[in-house]
């Protein structure tokens, strides 16, 4: 509070500065340049993005003179004969991201529900930053610890059940072609990413729900409904947009997440996986994994080419998760 | 069956306004008492049953959730915690097959690079958050800024890699520590601004009006006073950030990639712009996949400190101020 | 004579209440009803609630007549609303809220642990004081109840909402907005849908806590004017910080202060003739 005293004496009459037209020389431009600098500063943060997305279309301008759009529909990943196909990557993404989605949304309702309704305050707090911890995690260690645990369990246990059993018969557990014992598949990764997600979705849900007005569930219990009614024909329905945002936002995070995936997803890509017991590759991982080897010009390029795909996607989730969060701001009138 | 009910409630509105039914609004008759319970209830105990289930799904959820990642940390104590040793913190790695060894240089220049990618975005990332809260607030400008650093926060760090790699590591034709804090720091920038707005965003105006009033510029009110009031969240909102990109492994992965050997000098091919530096997470990445033990030993030591220093620091930024900003 | 209300139409305007309110009150007082001899249809005995360590109602006891309105006032904080919330459980969301005693409502002491709540909330419905629809249309909400306690067909659940809507003095306001949210409708609306929603289910009692102080007063009086029309079929209980509404709407009163009952009678009597000098004090105004 020093620094106040400067400006202000403890007697009547406006202070001694006041007086004078600019007692220091840099009050001229002290609080203009503050707001400069600041600008500048937030600006920045806009421009680093569209710097990033300049960057990437540059340099992958090669791979996509030469590859074009049917890069996406190609399965091939051969430097040395320069042929490149995006496809079985985008597969393995779309497949793995699956898996985690229909694993971590449930379980992430049910225990958005249970700190919500089900258990007292205290209770709640300690068992949400158990949550908030979970996602502190970085995503190494859920790739080591599923490569070393995980996938022999995998291996060993789960793989074998399945296909002896009557599972294996589905369509999508039937192990295909590429099955290499079930270790190291897009099941094996999709668990890993669920758990990974999950406390995202599970904050970002409790937060939504925890905004539903008292008066409304009280009329909604007082009418004699049971918890599991009031949650989903009325708390779910206010807190609708703010659950979607949230499923976006964990959608976007499986996405784009790397090193979990590469190390439990099995590398393969020249196919497109089968089945969830077959290895494949995801587009995060096969970056990731790829470009330490890349020597040529087009290699390198086409992994770029693969950046951006990436960025596109995740851009186009990021913008529907904003638009939905915002609709859930509207309705619910607080900040989701 | 209208009309059975219409005599029975006696009051509704214009439909009955014959002489044999009472004018509408006047009380009418009593209810015949098992008028709605003659109709086929909803059981109520299938209904309690479906309440009761998903109670404890809920709570086998959580569990299911909260097990797992004691099972992770578990682990990964049980088989680092072997690794840790004096040694470990200050010496290099070893010679593949052989024993001894430590991760000093990869411990050494995590912190290096963290710091300067901390040095990078923590002050524009503040200031820019400052500008949000206190300047741009609902403008156009601020909205725009708002939105491009949510979905920012959202781009896989990997692509951020990719974007480093093909900004400055290509064009110098080497990999060097500083690109790694470049990746890293784009990375924390947005996150420290949003943080850094919402933070500032819960001091009362009156603190503001109170400042300003007493005729202070009103840049020295605001990082002067505000600042002072929001002190401990931004700390805390500094150091989950800073905590956050020190367990990333994928932007490294393109830009600072690793190195069997200590950071040496800023410019040579083991300085921290002239060359790949080491660093812990590509390190423990690399050792874990090699087929000698005393790798995966150190592999596993590193996950443990990793894990350590994130949780730990989390933990204690909750305890020390009490308010736990989200990642 | 009682009785003199003549209406064509329960919601448009108000030819109402023909004789001004103490009249009709005094022509219901001296129609000779006997308290004693009418049927209790909720018994509140030796009543007692708690949050946490703090005690809020001390052995409260209450006979809520059936077909009757019956108003609690009190000042604020004196437990009214604590004690209504008692009848339906609802304070039973909350930790550390506790109550202990006997409130005998079809022939069960409903705080005894074996009471089937589902069932009793439907037979108690609650009108609150922020009205709160849910989050659906009109037409979704009145057929909330109905829809979770009973399997309807589509015709049998659209005439027994039409027929509570109608009861509510809403349908004629809101025959063409079905399909609305529930939100999209005023204050005064949105509380008398509230209201339909609750008696779609035929309760046998509606308690209200203060559903008037939230709304507009014009919005107030045709709740006011429903209340005398639903009372033949329901029994009402209304909290209310309103001497007044208590003086126009109800027939019996209980008061209330620091969660003690102080005095219950007819209506008029403890307005003209209140037995006792809180009573009094508060009626006159010396508290409030």
């Amino acid at each position: 509070m020093s620094t106040l005293e400067l400006d202000v004496r403890g007697e009547a009459g406006p202070p001694r500065g006041a007086a004078r037209a600019a007692p220091r020389g840099y009050r001229h431009f002290a609080d203009p340049a503050f707001r400069v600098i600041t600008l500048v500063c937030g600006l920045t943060v806009a421009i680093a993005m569209f710097t990033l997305a300049g960057v990437l279309v540059l340099n992958s301008w090669t791979a996509i003179k030469e590859l074009g759009l049917s890069f996406l529909t190609t399965v091939a990943w051969s430097p040395s004969s320069g042929s490149y196909g995006a496809l079985a990557a985008l597969a393995g993404t779309v497949m793995t991201t699956m898996v985690a989605m229909v694993i971590a949304l449930p379980l992430a309702l049910v225990i958005a529900l249970l700190l919500t309704e089900l258990v007292p305050p205290r209770v709640a707090r300690v068992l949400g930053t158990a949550v908030e911890m979970l996602a502190a995690i970085p995503s190494i260690i859920f790739g080591m610890w599923g490569l070393f645990v995980l996938v022999p369990f995998m291996q060993e246990r789960v793989a074998p059940w399945v296909t002896g059993s009557w599972l294996g018969e589905l369509p999508l557990l039937r192990p295909g072609p590429t099955f290499q014992g079930g270790g190291f598949s897009i099941l094996t990764a999709g668990l890993v990413l669920a758990v990974m997600i999950l406390p995202f979705i599970t904050a970002f849900s409790r937060d939504v729900l925890l905004m539903v007005p008292r008066v409304t569930k009280e009329a909604g219990y007082g009418m004699g409904s049971t918890t599991w009614e009031v949650l989903r024909k009325i708390s779910l329905r206010y807190a609708l947009s703010g659950i979607v945002g949230a499923t976006f936002i964990g959608l976007g995070r499986a996405l784009g997440e790397t090193m979990a995936v590469a190390y439990l997803v099995g590398g393969d890509f020249l196919t497109v996986p089968r089945s969830l017991l077959d290895p494949g590759t995801t587009v995060a991982s096969l970056i990731a994994l790829q470009f330490n080897e890349a020597t040529t010009k087009l290699d390198i390029s086409a992994l770029i080419y693969m950046g951006l795909i990436l960025f596109a996607i995740t851009m186009v989730f990021q913008v529907l998760a904003q638009i939905w969060l915002r609709r859930a701001r509207r309705t619910t009138g607080g900040r989701a | 069956m209208a009309e059975a009910r219409a005599a029975h409630h006696g009051g509704t509105g214009m439909s009955a306004s014959s002489p044999a039914s009472p004018p509408s609004g006047r009380p009418g008759p009593p209810l015949a008492p098992s008028d709605l319970a003659a109709l086929r209830p909803r059981s109520h105990a299938r209904r309690k049953t479906v309440d009761a289930l998903i109670k404890v799904s809920a709570w086998v959820a959580a569990s299911f959730g909260i097990a797992v990642m004691l099972l992770i940390v578990f682990e990964v104590v049980r088989r680092g915690i072997g690794a840790i040793d004096w040694a470990f913190f200050t010496e290099l790695p070893p010679v593949v097959g052989e024993e001894g060894g430590g991760l000093g240089n990869a411990i050494l220049g995590t912190l290096v690079i963290t710091f300067v990618a901390a040095l990078i975005a923590l002050p524009v990332g503040f200031l820019g958050g400052v500008w949000l809260a206190e300047f741009g607030r609902n403008g156009r400008i601020a909205t725009g800024v708002r939105m491009v650093a949510n979905v920012n926060m959202g781009i896989p760090s990997i692509v951020v890699g990719v974007f480093v790699f093909a900004a400055l590591v290509k064009p110098l034709q080497h990999y060097s520590g500083m690109a790694g804090s470049i990746a890293l720091a784009f990375i924390m920038l947005p996150v420290m601004a949003r943080t850094t707005e919402d933070i500032l965003n819960l001091v009362p105006n009156e603190l503001r009006e109170s400042g300003l009033a007493m005729g202070v510029p009103r840049w020295r009110v605001t990082l002067g006073v505000v600042i002072r009031a929001a002190r401990s969240g931004l700390i805390t909102g500094a150091v989950l950030a800073t905590v956050r990109v020190a367990g990333e492994t994928a932007p490294l992965l393109l830009t600072a990639l690793s190195s069997p050997y200590w950071l040496n000098g800023l410019f040579g091919p083991e300085g921290f712009f002239g060359g790949p530096t080491a660093n812990l997470t590509k390190t423990v990445y690399d050792f874990s996949g090699m087929p000698y033990s005393r790798m995966q030993e150190l592999a596993w030591g590193g996950a443990l400190l990793i894990i350590v220093a994130v949780l730990g620091l989390n933990v204690l930024m909750r305890l020390i101020f009490q308010r736990g900003k989200e990642w | 004579m009682v009785g003199t209300k003549v209406r064509e139409q329960p919601n448009t305007r108000r030819d109402v209440l023909v004789a001004p309110p103490s009249e009709v009150a005094a022509a219901r007082a001296t129609g000779g009803e006997d308290f004693d001899s009418l049927e209790s249809i909720i018994s509140v005995r030796g009543l007692d609630f708690f949050y946490g360590k703090e005690q809020a109602l001390f052995n409260n006891d209450l006979e809520i007549k059936k077909n009757r309105v019956t108003a609690i006032i009190g000042p604020s904080g004196c437990g009214k609303s604590t004690h209504i919330r008692t009848y339906n459980r609802i304070y039973e969301l909350y930790r550390d809220h506790r109550a202990t005693g006997e409130i005998m409502f079809g022939g069960r002491n409903i705080l005894a642990p074996g009471t089937d709540l589902l069932e009793m909330r439907r037979r108690v419905g609650m009108i609150f004081q922020k009205p709160s629809p849910f989050p659906m249309t009109v037409f979704d909400n009145v057929a909330y109840g109905l829809r979770q306690h009973y399997k309807l067909n589509r015709s049998e659940l659209a005439d027994r909402v039409e027929d509570a809507l109608r009861r509510s003095a809403l349908w004629d306001e809101v025959k063409h907005k079905l399909g609305e949210p529930g939100i999209a409708l005023s204050g005064g609306q949105q509380q008398r849908l509230c209201i339909a929603r609750c008696i779609a289910t035929e309760p046998d009692v509606v308690l209200m806590d203060e559903p008037a102080s939230a709304i507009d007063p014009v919005a107030t009086s045709k709740i006011e004017e429903l209340m005398e029309s639903l009372k033949a079929n329901y029994t009402i209980v209304i909290v209310t910080h309103n001497m007044q509404q208590a003086a126009r709407v109800s027939d019996y009163t209980a008061f209330f202060y620091e969660g003690h009952i102080v005095e219950v009678g007819p209506t008029t009597q403890i307005f003209s003739n209140p037995q006792e000098k809180q009573t009094e004090d508060y009626i006159t105004g010396r508290f409030s």
